[in-house]
């Protein structure tokens, strides 16, 4: 049994390795009903040298997800579509940008722990209140620029860094203690891209009268 | 061929002093590269398009006993936001106007 713990060990640490080495490029899943939008965001994305996907409502979000509830989400099942971050209009007919957030937070799985970034042309406080509360990443004022993703994806990309080596510090220590849930959420065989962990803390005072005052 | 390159620089210079653009058009034009050599010009057709067809929707609606202000407000706020994207400055402004009479219900303006 602690024969299997080290070599599972010696395999994780590995593979976490070669994943911090080669992917370093943000896969973002962009959610808007405006077919203009749309392609304004994928660009601004693609020239920041970020993977996209786009799609045009909540549901087809969820949809790619694999959250809508017709498929299965098992750990073992996890598809490989790791997503870095979602960004999403906030008036969507059908579901909103917020209700999405919601259904998204929701989850007890990697996916509450993707940063939700919400986009709106209304400069609503309440609204960007309720978006943060619920646990927004950031609120984007429309029309988005290549500056606002510039900054997103840098802040994102210091939480993937440090929260990796956090992990990888966590999953050694846990290992030692062959728990058996740690097997059945990784498969030593599969490629991982980024180790799925929560990425923030709690938001803190600071960081949200930050975005206040930018806002 | 360089006095047409001058006379649209001129006009393009133009729309942004009359306030037609504004500095989101400029954003798009950064996003423009040899890799995407026409983005601006597919971004722009695709608003065109969008907005002939909110433009449509909007008339039509405007003919509609009862008027249906808030369906008209919708299309206005989907004009305005894809204006904004765009950097129609003039265009956004107007929506702004046009969402006023929404709110009072005010056919004629």
């Amino acid at each position: 049994m602690a024969a299997a713990g080290e070599i599972f060990r010696s395999n994780l640490t590995e593979l976490l390795e070669e994943s911090h080495s080669g992917d370093n490029e943000l896969h973002v899943l962009a959610v808007d009903d405006s077919l203009v939008d749309r392609k304004v965001i994928e660009r601004l994305l693609k020239i920041s040298s970020c993977k996209v996907t786009v799609v045009e409502s909540a549901r087809r979000a969820l949809q790619f997800l694999g959250l809508d509830g017709d498929g299965e989400n098992s750990d073992i099942g996890f598809d490989g579509v790791k997503v870095n971050l979602i960004m999403t209009d906030y008036s969507m007919p059908g579901m909103t940008g917020y209700e999405l957030l919601k259904k998204i937070k929701q989850e007890s799985s990697v996916f509450r722990e993707i940063p939700v970034v919400i986009m709106s042309s209304e400069n609503v406080l309440t609204r960007i209140d309720r978006c943060l509360e619920e646990g927004a990443e950031d609120f984007l004022l429309k029309p988005v620029k290549l500056s606002d993703v510039r900054r997103l994806k840098e802040f994102i990309m210091r939480g993937e860094v440090k929260d990796g080596e956090k992990n990888s510090l966590k999953r050694r220590r846990s290992s030692d203690d062959c728990s058996p849930s740690l097997s059945t959420t990784f498969s030593p065989m599969r490629h991982l891209c980024d180790p799925p962990s929560s990425l923030f803390s709690p938001l803190s005072p600071s960081t949200l009268s930050s975005k206040k005052s930018r806002l | 061929m360089d006095q047409l390159q001058r006379k649209l620089r001129d006009y393009e210079a133009a729309m942004f002093q009359q306030g037609f653009l504004d500095d989101q058009f400029s954003q798009l034009q950064k996003l423009q590269d040899d890799s995407s050599p026409d983005f601006v010009i597919e971004v722009m057709t695709m608003f065109f398009d969008d907005s002939e067809k909110l433009l449509n929707n909007i008339s039509r609606a405007l003919e509609q006993i009862p008027v249906n202000f808030k369906q008209i407000d919708a299309y206005v706020h989907q004009q305005k936001g894809s204006s904004a994207s765009v950097g129609a400055a003039r265009v956004k402004n107007i929506c702004a106007t046009f969402r006023s009479f929404c709110e009072a219900q005010n056919r004629d303006g």
